[in-house]
């Protein structure tokens, strides 16, 4: 029962952090709790199926499927985050004045929110698999009843615990700040999917690795601890990483911060009516 | 610009790496959630092949944290990691789903 526990914590542990950053950033948005809900639901129904798929995606691409597929799935988390951040960075000071008012609930954000939900989705399919694919393993093996569900409601129950700790400890964060900090583990936690992603590309013999244990930390922390797997998940925090991990960490890191920045300096003010006369005409005729 | 530059030399180190095919192979065996052997010597320095073939019923994932490798081997299968190159060392592999049992190590030198 211990050990079903202890794997079923390490796997939603690390999909509740991302599920509850998620979660974090989206607050204030109308329906949010549908949506998050929803993106858990599709997550475990697509782990499943990914379980009951895993021998056709194992034999994809000449043995690499596996590979390919989870560089597939992080790296369309990563792109979803991407987008979420940069459209934030253009109405997060909305959102934090408006959620100051009682009731206004705030309309826009429903198609980031989409994409948030995909994330969250996304997050739980890559981690229920293994669990499914490991659950299987067990019953076969001829697990009782008791340490099947004990461990699992253990593992489950802890998991989502550490992840509720996690948001309620974001939402101290005064209103002031709260976005840019959200904003920010967002990106933090693309960039560590996206060389996640490259680490995968790499073990599969498609992408060069251009130096593997570039540096090595795993003295002081290793990525097997339950500080380095949490922080791995939190800013892809890796040991000893590969080069081509680095540039995919540092590319999209650099993107992202670039992208805010570009377009929050452009981001229209609040009240459309007080927009400056050299605003762009295209739009000024749209209205 | 940039991107399709960085595009462009993925792409290139993509191919080249796909041409290189004479790495040397060796092969790990799980059976009864324990691997055989449980140490491996392989040559430090360089990239390798290794297959890791599942006797067992039940999935397993062969895992290592010590040189960043994760991938599910299911029944009566095998799969393909590429691993590499390492410092000469001694770096611990494991299999995820039987912690307990399915333990061993490579040796680089
Ligand atoms: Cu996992």
């Amino acid at each position: 029962m211990l050990g079903v526990a202890l794997l079923v914590f390490r796997e939603v542990m690390e999909a509740a952090l991302i599920v509850s950053i998620v979660c974090a950033a989206t607050r204030g948005v109308a329906r949010r709790g549908w949506f998050v809900t929803a993106g858990i639901g599709l997550g475990i129904a697509g782990a499943l199926l990914v379980a009951m798929g895993a021998s056709l995606i194992a034999r994809l691409a000449s043995g690499s499927g596996q590979e390919i597929f989870n560089a597939c799935v992080l790296l369309s988390a990563v792109l979803m985050i991407g987008w979420h951040v940069v459209w934030m960075s253009r109405h997060g000071r909305e959102l934090a004045q408006h959620m100051g008012a009682v009731g206004s609930a705030v309309r826009a954000g429903s198609s980031s929110l989409t994409l948030l939900l995909a994330v969250v989705a996304i997050a739980v399919l890559r981690e229920g698999s293994e669990i499914v694919l490991f659950l299987y393993g067990m019953v076969i093996g001829g697990i009782g009843a008791v340490g099947l569900a004990g461990g699992i409601a253990l593992g489950v129950g802890s998991g989502a615990l550490l992840g509720f700790a996690l948001y309620f400890g974001l939402l101290r964060i005064p209103m002031k700040h709260f976005f840019t900090v959200t904003n920010g583990m967002l990106v933090l936690l693309a960039s560590g999917l996206a060389s996640t992603a490259a680490r995968f590309l790499v073990q599969g013999d498609l992408l060069p690795s251009w130096g593997t244990q570039v540096w090595d930390t795993s003295g002081l922390l290793s990525n097997g601890s339950l500080a380095g797997q949490t922080l791995g998940i939190l800013i892809g925090y890796d040991a000893h990483p590969s080069g081509i991990q680095l540039v995919f960490y540092a590319t999209t890191l650099l993107l992202l911060v670039v992208g805010m920045q570009r377009l929050s300096r452009t981001s229209p003010s609040p009240s459309p009516r007080m927009r400056s006369p050299l605003a762009d005409p295209a739009s000024e005729s749209l209205r | 610009m940039k991107l399709s530059l960085i595009a462009a030399t993925l792409l290139l180190s993509m191919t080249g790496t796909a041409v290189a095919r004479d790495l040397s192979t060796f092969t790990l065996v799980v059976k009864n959630h324990v691997y055989q052997p449980d140490e491996l010597k392989v040559p430090a320095g360089t990239k390798f092949k290794l297959i890791v073939r599942n006797e067992d019923p039940t999935p397993e994932e062969f895992e290592s944290t010590d040189f960043n490798r994760e991938k599910i081997v299911l029944p009566n299968s095998s799969i393909t990691v590429y691993v590499g190159p390492l410092r000469a060392g001694s770096y611990g592999f494991f299999g995820d789903f039987h912690q307990a049992t399915a333990q061993g190590r490579l040796i680089a030198e």
